[in-house]
C-alpha cells in the first residue's frame, strides 16, 4: 500500500470512528449532566440521547443522520514525505466515508442548487492547515463532522471595546437565549474573542468542536471566567432540547482570545450540539497509524 | 406527565386533548417534509396540481434520513428530527390546506404555526434531536419515497412507524407554546443573573 492509499485509509477510519462513537469526554459529560437534571422532560431527553449513543455503537450507525459538513483539521509534520497529497487523500476519504459509514450526502452548491452526493463541492470536505511542526515527520488530522442545527445559531459581533468581559458575557447569554432548543442542548459552547473576524470565529470554532471537555485554559482570568459562564448559562434554565432544566443547558463553556485591534472587540460565539463528535488521527510515514478520540 | 399512544390518521379528536409536555408515542404512517418539500407542496397547490400524497389527518417529520439502498430497497440508518425553524414559514398553510394533525420536529416553532394548531386542530411535537438511531428504530418499512430529484435528505419519505417516540407536546391547540415560554423564563433569569454581578 502506498503512503497515499495508507492516508485514504486512515482518514475514513478517523471519519467512521467521529461519525459513530462519541469521544469519552462526551460521554462522560452527557451522563453528568443526566444525573445531575432535575426536570423530568429534561431528564427524558438526556435518557434518549444515551441510549441513542449506545445504540450507534451497538448497530455501528451513524450518531445522528444529520452527518455534518466534513471539516479537517490538519497539523503537518515538516518532515511528513506526502505533504503534496494530503489534500486529495481527505477528498477521497470523504467520498469513500460517505459510502461506507453511510454518510448523508449534504453538500450543496449555495448557488446552482447542486447536490455532488458525495459530500465534496467547492472547498468542501472544509480543510484547516491548522500548523507546522518543524521537529515531525508525522501528520495529525482532527475529523470535525460539523452538523447544521447548531451552526444555526452561531454567531459573529463586534462589542464597544469599553464593555471588555462583561459585555461578552452579557452577549454570551444573549445568544444563548436566542438559540434556545435550536443547536440540540446540552450545548458545548465556543467563544472566540479578538483578533480579526475569521481570526475570532476559527478561535471559537476550535473551542466549541475539538477542545476537550474537562481542560482547562491556562490562563486563570479565562478559566474562571469560563467557569461563571457555564454556571449562568446553566442556570437560565433551557435545558435539554430545550425543555426546560437546571443542569443540561451547556456541557461546557470554552473560550479562546488573540490580541485585538484598538478599534474593534471581536465576538464570535459557536455551538456545538450534544452529538460533540470529532477524532484524530496520526499518520507516520511508513504508513501506519492510530486514531484517538 | 400523560402518555398518549397514537395512530394514524389522527382525528381532530386525538390532538385537541393534548396538552404542552404530554409524551405521545405515534404509530402509523408519517411523511417526511424539510424546506424544500414544504416549498414545492405549497407552489403544488397554487398552481393547482395533484400532490402524490394525502397529507389529511397524517403527521409530517422534519427529517432528513441518512438512507440507503440494500437489495433494491430502501433501509433507514438515522432518522432524527432537523430544526423546525426553517419550516416556519410554510407550516400555517400546509396545516390549514392539507388537514395536518401533527408536525414532528426539534427546536420549537413560531406564533404562526400555533395559531394554525389552535384554529385547525393540530399539535407540534418534539423528538430529541440528534437521537438518529434511536428514531430509526421505531420506522418499520419505508413505504415510499416521492421528490428523490430534491436530494435524500429533502424528499419525501413515507415511513410506517411503531410506537415512534417519546414525542414531548411543543405546542398544543390551546395556543400555549413550550419553547417560547422556556425562553420567557430564561429572559427573566437573565436580567436577575445578571443584576446580581
Amino acid at each position: 500500500m502506498s503512503l497515499e492509499e495508507a492516508m485514504v485509509k486512515a482518514v475514513v477510519e478517523a471519519i467512521t470512528r467521529a461519525s459513530i462513537y462519541l469521544p469519552p469526554d462526551v460521554k462522560q459529560a452527557l451522563q453528568r449532566a443526566y444525573e445531575e437534571e432535575t426536570s423530568p422532560a429534561a431528564k427524558a431527553q438526556l435518557q434518549a440521547i444515551l441510549k441513542n449513543i449506545e445504540l450507534a455503537e451497538k448497530l455501528k450507525a451513524p450518531i445522528c443522520q444529520d452527518t455534518g459538513l466534513i471539516t479537517f483539521y490538519v497539523r503537518v509534520g515538516a518532515r511528513f514525505p506526502a505533504i503534496r497529497n494530503i489534500e486529495d487523500a481527505l477528498i477521497k476519504a470523504t467520498r469513500e466515508a460517505t459510502k461506507s459509514v453511510p454518510l448523508r450526502p449534504n453538500s450543496v452548491d449555495p448557488i446552482s442548487g447542486r447536490k455532488p452526493g458525495d459530500n465534496t463541492g467547492r472547498y468542501v470536505p472544509i480543510v484547516i492547515w491548522d500548523g507546522v511542526n518543524s521537529e515531525r515527520d508525522t501528520l495529525e488530522i482532527t475529523v470535525v463532522p460539523k452538523g447544521g442545527g447548531s451552526e444555526y445559531v452561531t454567531t459573529f459581533n463586534i462589542i464597544p471595546p469599553g464593555k471588555g468581559l462583561e459585555g461578552v458575557k452579557e452577549l454570551v447569554l444573549d445568544t444563548v437565549i436566542k438559540a434556545g432548543a435550536m443547536p440540540c442542548p446540552p450545548v458545548i459552547i465556543g467563544v472566540g474573542i479578538g483578533g480579526t473576524a475569521d481570526f475570532a470565529m476559527y478561535l471559537a470554532k476550535k473551542a466549541a468542536t475539538v477542545r476537550k471537555i474537562g481542560t482547562k485554559h491556562p490562563d486563570p482570568t479565562i478559566a474562571k471566567f469560563e467557569e461563571d459562564l457555564l454556571r449562568m448559562v446553566n442556570e437560565l434554565g433551557i435545558g435539554a432540547m430545550g425543555m426546560g432544566g437546571k443542569a443540561s443547558t451547556a456541557l461546557a463553556v470554552h473560550v479562546d482570545y488573540a490580541y485585538r485591534h484598538p478599534a474593534t472587540y471581536a465576538v464570535a460565539i459557536a455551538f456545538q450540539c450534544w452529538a460533540a463528535r470529532r477524532a484524530t488521527v496520526t499518520i507516520k510515514p511508513d504508513g501506519s497509524y492510530f486514531v484517538e478520540q | 406527565m400523560p402518555e398518549y399512544r397514537l395512530r394514524t390518521p389522527l382525528s381532530e379528536e386525538d390532538v385537541r386533548k393534548l396538552r404542552v409536555g404530554d409524551i405521545v408515542y405515534l404509530s402509523g404512517i408519517i411523511y417526511t417534509a424539510r424546506d424544500a418539500a414544504h416549498k414545492r407542496i405549497l407552489e403544488y397547490l397554487k398552481e393547482g396540481k395533484t400532490l402524490p400524497f394525502d397529507l389529511k389527518d397524517g403527521a409530517i417529520f422534519h427529517c432528513g434520513p441518512v438512507a440507503i439502498k440494500r437489495d433494491d430497497k430502501w433501509a433507514i440508518v438515522a432518522a432524527g428530527p432537523t430544526t423546525s425553524t426553517r419550516m416556519e414559514m410554510y407550516e400555517y398553510d400546509v396545516i390549514e390546506k392539507l388537514g395536518v394533525r401533527m408536525i414532528i420536529g426539534k427546536g420549537g416553532m413560531g406564533s404562526r404555526t400555533a395559531e394554525a394548531c389552535k384554529k385547525y386542530g393540530a399539535v407540534y411535537v418534539t423528538f430529541t434531536g440528534g437521537a438518529g438511531v434511536l428514531a430509526a428504530q421505531s420506522i418499520k418499512r419505508v413505504l415510499e419515497v416521492y421528490w428523490l430529484d430534491l436530494g435524500i435528505p429533502e424528499a419525501v419519505w413515507v415511513f410506517e412507524v411503531e410506537d415512534f417516540g417519546p414525542l414531548v407536546v411543543a405546542i398544543d391547540s390551546t395556543g400555549r407554546n413550550l419553547t417560547e415560554e422556556v425562553v420567557r423564563e430564561a429572559i427573566a433569569r437573565k436580567e436577575r443573573l445578571l443584576s446580581k454581578t
